[in-house]
Formats: structure tokens, sequence, C-alpha cells
């Protein structure tokens, strides 16, 4: 299982990366392999919308399951990861990279540290079970 | 008996709605009608109970023994003899859809079948297994057009010219949605679509239309079709599946979503049910319908088979967040479609769509030429037109009912406008001999 340093992580199995004040948002590699095989994508918001922390902002479909993407932080939406509508194996092969969901400008950046860190999301992790 | 609440939870729900105990949710029944003592007279034998049966069955009066030019939604046509006798063979005779393919091919093939039919008939690419009636199809429609816009388009438009049961039952469906305006069938019923354009906004989530419409009229819809897309708003549909056979597809004209009864295609009238709602989309809004989809596969040796598919869209996987709750399908009755559409063949359903189309005209012309009665529409029609009578349309009709024929439907009961107008249907069962009776019996009532 993948679980890179420099992300923060939240209890719904969403990761963040922090630049300034966007933060990037996608699904960790414990999620996608928990879904197994994805077979849709979508987004639950469009550019501009405010996205509320823990507000459902994508949902992703697998053979075994439909799940939400919540958005772990607040703020307003600057861009979507477009390719993931027809590319969304990404998600299973580069969850991390590639397969990149929303970037939002940060609207409370203290949010950021009420999340995990890598450390921390792989404990929780391990008490979850494979 | 199936209880999903446990003990602890019933406790929880009774606390939160502030209600002592499961009794306390009747209290608004008065007592005495709670546990009414029952005086039911004494047992019958078998052979009482069936001819005490078969004489209420005989106060009915059916299109066995009558004429009939009642339509307005459902139509008398003829059902082959073998599509009963297929249908209820054992392998077959279910109401519901099978989960396990393992056990269940033949079924599942059936369905993939009526799906490819349905496809074929309205010109859209993806059908589902099929819903209750034609109104609930169309109310589905308005449920994934809510959904297809995430809550964030509130006006869906109706046409008056949509079957006014269909409209009722959408409306229904739709209370519970907060904020929405359902609107646009409060106009002078004969109106042509471009009446409603103005409506049409960037709020505007669907637009609902019938095809023929309720009054039987057909027009090519493409150009409105066109204005609902430039709002960006979804065009939805109900046709009767018998005149598709003969018509342009409301794919081929831009439909998103085709809905309709599928009553037509041989199931009989039964005295209103039970029926069948067709349902069918464009392949964008794939993942955003209701109801059950079979799919064609290969099982691991490569063989042809079919499952169920695409059912991460259901509620037992998407829970509350699935477009509906709906997943029951009319299985038996969608069979029924599959092999009366089978057994006809595309020119056979051509032919009786034909038929249906040559009849009614005949009668109209025939119907028009009465003195005191009028055709009110000019343009085309498919096997229903409405005739402005010189009097009551309930009188008319107590009057053909005495000579054997069951009249056609009395519009002034939705449209206050339309009083004194008959909606008349005319398939392949009516003969000419039968058409000619109505129009003599017609005639003796053109003057007061």
């Amino acid at each position: 299982m993948d679980v890179p340093e420099h992300l923060k992580y939240a209890k719904t199995d969403e990761w963040v990366k922090v630049d300034g004040n966007i933060a990037t948002i996608g699904i960790s590699d414990y999620a996608q392999s928990q879904l197994s095989d994805i077979v849709y994508f979508e987004f639950k918001v469009d550019v501009g919308e405010e996205a509320r922390k823990d507000k459902t902002i994508a949902t992703v479909e697998s053979v075994k399951a439909a799940a939400d993407v919540n958005a772990p932080v607040s703020g307003v939406v600057v861009e979507l990861n477009e390719s993931l509508n027809d590319l969304f194996e990404t998600i299973n092969t580069d969850p991390f990279g590639a397969a990149w969901m929303v970037k939002l400008e940060l609207a409370d950046p203290s949010e950021v540290d009420q999340l995990m860190d890598a450390a921390a999301y792989k404990k929780y992790c391990e008490e979850r079970g494979h | 008996m199936f209880i999903p609440h446990s003990p602890k939870e019933t406790e929880e729900m009774l606390q939160a709605v502030g209600v002592k105990s499961l009794e306390g949710l009747f209290e608004a029944v008065p007592k005495t009608f709670r546990f009414p003592k029952l005086n039911l007279p004494p047992g019958l034998t078998e052979m009482e109970v069936v001819e005490h049966l078969q004489e209420m069955a005989d106060a009915n009066e059916s299109v066995r023994e009558l004429a009939c030019f009642l339509g307005a939604g459902a139509y008398h046509h003829y059902v082959p003899a073998a599509v009963d006798s297929l249908l209820r063979r054992g392998e077959f005779y279910t109401a519901y859809t099978p989960y396990q393919p393992e056990i269940s091919q033949g079924t599942l093939q059936s369905i993939f079948e009526y799906q490819s039919l349905i496809v074929g008939l309205t010109g859209m690419d993806v059908s589902n297994a099929s819903h209750y009636d034609g109104a609930t199809a169309a109310a589905e429609a308005a449920v994934m057009a809510y959904h297809h816009f995430r809550g964030k388009r509130t006006r869906f438009i109706l046409a008056p010219s949509v079957n006014p049961q269909y409209r009722e039952v959408l409306r229904t469906y739709m209370n519970g949605y907060e904020g929405l305006e359902v609107s646009g069938d409060e106009g002078a019923p004969l109106h042509s679509l471009e009446e409603l354009e103005p409506l049409i906004d960037m709020n505007t989530a669907m637009v609902l239309i019938q095809y023929p419409d309720f009054f039987g009229r057909v027009s090519d819809f493409s150009n409105f079709a066109a204005k609902v897309h430039q709002a960006g708003a979804l065009l939805a549909v109900s046709a009767n599946p018998t005149a598709l056979a003969l018509l342009k597809s409301p794919g081929a004209m831009g439909a998103d979503i085709v809905v309709g009864e599928g009553q037509p295609l041989g199931i009989p009238l039964s005295f209103g049910g039970p029926y069948l709602g067709f349902f069918a989309v464009k392949k964008d809004f794939v993942r955003k319908i209701a109801g059950r989809l079979v799919g064609e596969t290969v099982d691991a040796e490569g063989r042809r088979g079919f499952v169920l598919t695409l059912t991460a869209r259901e509620q037992h996987i998407r829970r509350e967040k699935a477009t509906s709750n709906i997943c029951t399908n009319q299985g038996l009755l969608a069979l029924a479609a599959t092999i009366y559409v089978s057994l006809l063949g595309k020119n056979g359903l051509r032919q009786v769509a034909e038929l249906c189309y040559h009849k009614s005209h005949y009668a109209a012309e025939r119907i028009g030429s009465i003195p005191g009665y009028e055709l009110v529409h000019q343009g085309g029609f498919f096997h229903e037109f409405v005739v402005k009578c010189p009097q009551n349309v309930e009188d008319i009709n107590a009057h053909l009912l005495d000579h054997g024929i069951l009249g056609g439907y009395d519009l002034g009961r939705d449209y206050p406008q339309l009083k004194d107008h008959m909606l008349i249907a005319v398939t392949e069962m009516n003969s000419k001999d039968e058409i000619d009776y109505l129009c003599e019996t017609l005639e003796e009532l053109s003057h007061d």
C-alpha cells in the first residue's frame, strides 16, 4: 500500500496536497484497492461552486460498489480533472498522480491541520485491515 | 414477514415522532374501527363461490360483446393466442427480474430482447427492463432529469396534450422534491407545441410531450426539440408503441428520453391493468436511469450469456443516493410484449399500425360529415381524433351503449374547455360495418 509522505489524508480516504492556497484532492491507494476495478467516475460539482468540507464532490463506481468522494476541506472549485470522465481507470493505476480529481481554493487553511499525516493514515488503514 | 427495524430502532423512531407505542400511531383511527367485528355470512362451497363470482363477472360489459371506440391511453388490439400460451409456461411465469444468471438465462434473454425491441421502436440507445405503466415511466423521466441536473434546474414543463393521468402521476412523484415548478399544461389544450417555447429557460430540466399526443395528433417535433436543447434541457416523449411502427421515431427527432404505455403490444385491456411502462434513453443517460438493465456478455468459456448490468446505479448499492428506488419491472407483461412483437414481426406490426391509421381516417371522414359533428383537428393524426359533438358526451355514450357500442372518451372530464368533445379511437379490431354502425347511431343524435 502506497501512502506518500507529503500528503494529508481524510478518514473517508481522500488525500489532499496543498500548494499555497490551492488544495488538490484525490482518493488514496487504499481506497482504490478496496473498491477494485473502477468502471465509472462522475463529478458532483462544477468549477466556481463552493464545496464545503464533507460535501460530495464526485462519485466513483467499481464492479463492487459505488462510493462518494467527499471534500476533506472547504473551498471554491477552481479546476476539475476532466480526463477522468473517460480515463477513470487511472484511479486504479495512479491514484496520487494522474487521477487527481478536484482543485479547491482553500477557504480555511486550518482545516488542513485537522487531517491525518501519512504515518497516522497508514496506521488508520492497517487498523481496518487490507 | 421481513421487518427491517430492530426494536431499538423502532423505539428511536417512535421517540422522534413523539409517540409512545406502535399502537399510538393509529390513534387517529377511532377505536371502534380499528378491529371491527366482521359480520360475515357462513362459508360457501367452491361450487357456490365459482357461481357467485361468475355472476359478478357477467355483470361487466366487455369489449368482447361491445364495439369499442374508447382509447385515451389503453387500446383494444388483437392478441394472438400464442402470446398467452407461451406466457403461462412455468419457466417464465414470474413477475420478478431474476438476479442469478446461473439459473435464469431464458428470462434474462427475453428481457434483453424486450429491451432491444423497445430501442428499435423508439430510436433510442438503451431501454430498461420496464416500469409499472406509462404514467410511472413518465414520472421516472422527471426523476431522472432532476438528478441529471443535480437538482439545480427546477422547472418541469408538461404539454397540455400529455395524458392527464400521466401528468397527475408525475406531479405526485415529484411532490417530495422541494422548490420544483411543474407547469405548462394550464393553457389551451389544443395549442401547438410552439406555445410552450416561451416557457423554456435555462432553469428548465425537462419538457414532456406526447407522440401521438393525447388527442391523437401527430407532428414532427424536431424544431421543438432543438429549442429545448438550446436551453440545455432534456426532451422526454411519451409515445404509443403501435404508432412507432409506422411513424418517424422520437429518437430521430431529438428526444432524450422516450417513455410510454406498452399495453398496445399484446396486453389485453383487462379493465385497466396490469400494464407495462417502457423507458428508453440516449446512451449518455444510462447511469442515471431507474429500473433494471439486462446486458449481453460471454461466460468464462466464451459462450453468449445474459446478466443484469450497471447495477451500481440501483438502490441496493447506491442506497439513498440512487436516482430512483424503483427496481421492480413488469417482467411478465414485458414478456407478453416481446412475444407479441416477435410473432407479428417488423412488417406485421407495421400492418397493424397501417390498419389503425386507415380505419380511423375512414371513421373520421364519415363522422365529420354527420350534421352537428365536427372534426376539431385538420392536420395529421394516427388512430385517434377529437370530435365536437352536438350534445353532452355522457348522453351520447349512454345512447351508444344501448346499441352495443362503447363510445369515445369524454374530454370534458379533464379539460373544461373541451366540454362536448369526444376522443374516438379506432384500431384493427373495428370492422367497416362497426364503424358504419357507429356513424348511423351517432346520426340519430345529431339533432336535438
